[in-house]
């Protein structure tokens, strides 16, 4: 039996002494797990629900996104409601793949310091964003959210937009062209209902929302975060969804 | 000029003219500051190049009267900037869990927000602190196990240089708003890319120095370090597959999108923690617990079967991250049971880290040094069961994005990662400084103490405010309604916020111990009759 043994476990000196076998070895065993959970979401047709609504970010939208993206708000907002049934109850449905399918990258998050923000667009007025994005314990006393007063004074820098739209185009994000050559007007836009642009705003955008700014004559940074903070969420009618459609 | 000195000083040249182009171009001043930190960084390579080469630097002996010629600068190097780092990224983590607690400690300062420290404080401790630690301690342990001189002339200054310049690339971002907020994978295209080139170079050097090897055998240590230098290269790329927005823009996007990037961010995640925060550690368990409690390791067959076991399982275990999310169920799943299954090598590994002490547990007792590194084990095997356990389902339902997440983390980061680091550069600045032994075992023991009770204060209160905090978000009202408003959840939470910024603290102050000890143990007199550059105090393999 001793024998025996020792056979079988000498069979580890060639990893042992052969460290590209050794290599070759790691990297084998690491690969099975990776491909087996990873590879078939990008091909099972279920991984992703069919569903309305869902459309890619505004050009505003993707500003404030890539604010909330710099400031690490994930650190205490998830946008991920579990399909439990206090979470449901508090924050609304549970949130669905298909409603962060143009997510580069997800922002599900992982740790609760605040509440959850998947369904928080439409929830509360422009106002109390504002106010609360600017000092959020002159609305929530208990709160302990940093306070954003600094994104009210720095201006958003409209003249990148484009290009940040095109790289999402070449990841799969659905952009037209046209929607990409007008980035910057369409920020402009979508801050003024009174704009020049309105219209071929709503025609490029038609389910978009129409805001305003915080300080006239100035697009800052907190009114792309508003704008991005206020659609999350909103854009599938749960009325019509099909749950028993989209079982996984 | 060597044909390494010529190579690198080119690629030092073009890497300063392309920064100085992307600093003049640049659509921010934060990204601007970053190329000319890249050009500086640059400048002063090719500074240290010439400079050397104009010294007339006699070329390193492999060996010297038939004994290796160990290269122990870049270890050094690696071995006091991890004590730097490590303090820097306490304190940060004190600030920000006071920042919880008082969120006026934000001070109103954009640079400074929760938001931006929070990665500041992961990345410092993980891998500016870690890091380093594993760079030291690698590069020591490769060569003492090989019985030969690191592999390479510029190359290992390279490795440990540029890993903390690429430290340096992504703490500064954190701070001016440069991140791509995905976690534990904060910094951006080009930090990623600088730190790829220097993770090829690391690999190269750690094999280049293993083909040297006067023994047949690769030791055990150096198959973790392996494990963790490979599978930590192919997470980085696979997470931080990226399109920049343009060459001059600091921005990138992930290539991947919503359901499918959430499960590469905890395929890469979970093995951030199985790879680098366990592998690694692990080959540093390896060699210093055996070496220091001067014991054979205590069974050569389940260290083989826990490493290929725990290598294979670990890769599975990432979805247990996204439990009851918009993730497939099947994935979740399989997430689960491979979590649950990991149990079983975890414990192997604790098992053969214990019982190495056979016949040697009296130590525990005078050396408070073996007993730091005896402890990080033992919460190396109690992290390794409350984690199967958290990723279990039903037990997550309540645990997830609750601070018991947070306290399990702590108690394997400071536990097991950050014990058996203190324990492993105890060990390693007198041998590296031909010290006769550290300057004080009794400021040892202080720190252990200190340490020990701050890990405590830390994660009970942490359990107590996940636990609690998880409760009250579902609590029903008897007549149907949720009980409590997030709010309320939230004020509950201040106390034990408290408490656990004084665990940190008492945790920082045991490091800040420890540095005074290691500072006082390098600046007392050497051992006598010791040739230079040789550190003979380290036990004969």
């Amino acid at each position: 039996m001793a024998a025996h043994d020792t056979s079988f476990w000498s069979k580890h000196q060639i990893l042992e002494k052969n460290s590209i076998i050794l290599v070759i070895g790691i990297l084998l065993m690491i690969s099975v797990g990776g491909i087996v959970e990873i590879a078939p979401l990008f091909y099972l047709k279920s991984t992703i629900e069919k569903v309305g609504g869902v459309r890619p970010y505004t050009p505003l939208e993707l500003a404030g996104r890539d604010i909330y993206v710099r400031e690490g708000c994930y650190t205490c907002h998830s946008q991920m409601i579990r399909a439990l049934k206090d979470e449901v109850e508090r924050y609304g449905h549970y949130s669905l793949a298909a409603e962060s399918m143009y997510d580069h990258p997800f922002q599900w998050g992982s740790k609760r310091n605040g509440p959850d923000l998947a369904r928080v667009g439409g929830k509360y007025s422009d106002d109390w964003q504002r106010a609360h994005l600017a000092a959020p314990r002159s609305v929530v006393p208990g709160s302990i959210m940093p306070n954003y007063a600094f994104l009210f004074d720095r201006e958003l820098r409209l003249e990148h937009l484009g290009e940040h739209m095109t790289i999402q185009s070449i990841e799969g994000v659905p952009y037209t062209q046209e929607q990409i050559a007008n980035a910057a007007v369409d920020a402009a836009a979508q801050l003024n209902p009174d704009d020049k642009n309105a219209s071929a705003f709503a025609k490029r955008w038609p389910t978009a929302v129409v805001r305003t700014v915080a300080k006239p004559g100035k697009i800052t940074e907190a009114d792309a975060v508003v704008a991005y903070l206020q659609m999350l969420g909103t854009l599938v009618d749960f009325k019509i969804y099909d749950e028993k459609a989209n079982l996984r | 000029m060597t044909f390494g000195e010529i190579g690198v000083s080119i690629a030092l040249v073009a890497l300063a003219a392309l920064s100085l182009l992307i600093a003049a171009k640049a659509y921010t001043p934060e990204y601007a500051f970053h190329a000319y930190l890249f050009a500086a960084a640059s400048v002063g390579g090719i500074y240290a190049i010439v400079s050397r080469y104009m010294g007339g630097r006699p070329v390193a002996a492999q060996e010297i009267d038939g004994k290796p010629n160990y290269n122990m600068g870049p270890v050094k190097f690696a071995a006091l900037i991890s004590m730097f780092w490590g303090i820097a990224g306490f304190l940060v983590g004190v600030i920000i869990a006071l920042q919880l607690a008082y969120p006026v400690m934000n001070l109103d300062l954009q640079w400074i927000q929760f938001g931006r420290l929070r990665p500041l404080h992961t990345s410092a401790v993980i891998f500016a602190f870690g890091g380093n630690v594993l760079l030291a301690t690698s590069f020591y342990v490769v060569q003492r196990t090989s019985h030969a001189r690191l592999a390479g002339d510029l190359a290992p200054w390279f490795v440990i240089l540029g890993y903390n310049f690429f430290i340096l690339i992504a703490g500064t971002g954190y701070l001016l708003g440069i991140s791509q907020s995905k976690e534990y994978a904060e910094p951006e295209w080009y930090s990623d890319l600088f730190l790829t080139v220097v993770w090829v170079a690391y690999l190269l050097v750690f094999l280049a120095t293993l083909w040297k090897r006067k023994e047949p055998h690769i030791y055990v240590a150096n198959w973790f370090y392996l494990a963790f230098i490979v599978t930590i290269a192919v997470l980085h790329l696979g997470n931080n597959a990226t399109i920049p927005v343009s060459i001059f823009s600091a921005k990138s996007y992930i290539v991947w999108a919503g359901v499918q990037d959430a499960m590469f961010q905890w395929w890469y995640g979970h093995n951030a923690v199985g790879f680098f925060l366990t592998a690694g550690f692990l080959a540093i368990m390896y060699y210093f617990v055996p070496k220091r409690a001067n014991r054979p390791v205590y069974s050569y067959r389940l260290s083989i079967v826990h490493f290929w076991a725990l290598i294979f399982l670990y890769i599975w275990a990432g979805p247990h991250h996204l439990h009851y999310t918009a993730l497939p169920d099947w994935a979740q799943t399989l997430g689960m049971t491979f979590s649950i299954m990991l149990w079983m090598p975890s414990w192997g590994g604790m098992i053969n880290g214990l019982m190495t002490l056979s016949g040697a547990w009296d130590k525990l007792r005078t050396d408070p040094v073996l007993r730091m590194m005896v402890v990080s084990v033992a919460f190396y095997g109690m992290s390794t069961f409350e984690g199967p356990l958290m990723s279990i389902k039903v037990v997550n339902s309540l645990s997830h994005y609750t601070d018991w997440t947070v306290g399990h983390v702590h108690s394997g980061a400071l536990g097991w990662v950050g014990f058996v680091s203190f324990g492993a550069l105890y060990c390693l600045v007198p041998w590296l400084y031909n010290r006769p032994g550290l300057y004080s075992l009794k400021l040892v023991n202080w720190h252990f103490w200190i340490a020990t009770l701050g890990i405590v204060l830390y994660i009970s209160s942490m359990w107590v405010a996940g636990i609690m905090q998880g409760l009250m978000w579902r609590a029903y009202t008897s007549l149907g309604f949720l009980e409590y408003s997030f709010i309320e959840t939230v004020e509950a939470m201040h106390y034990f916020y408290v408490i656990r910024a004084l665990g940190g603290a008492l945790f920082l102050v045991g490091a800040l111990i420890m540095a005074w000890n290691l500072y006082k143990t390098i600046t007392s007199p050497s051992v006598e009759a010791v040739p230079a550059g040789r550190s003979q105090l380290a036990p004969a393999e």
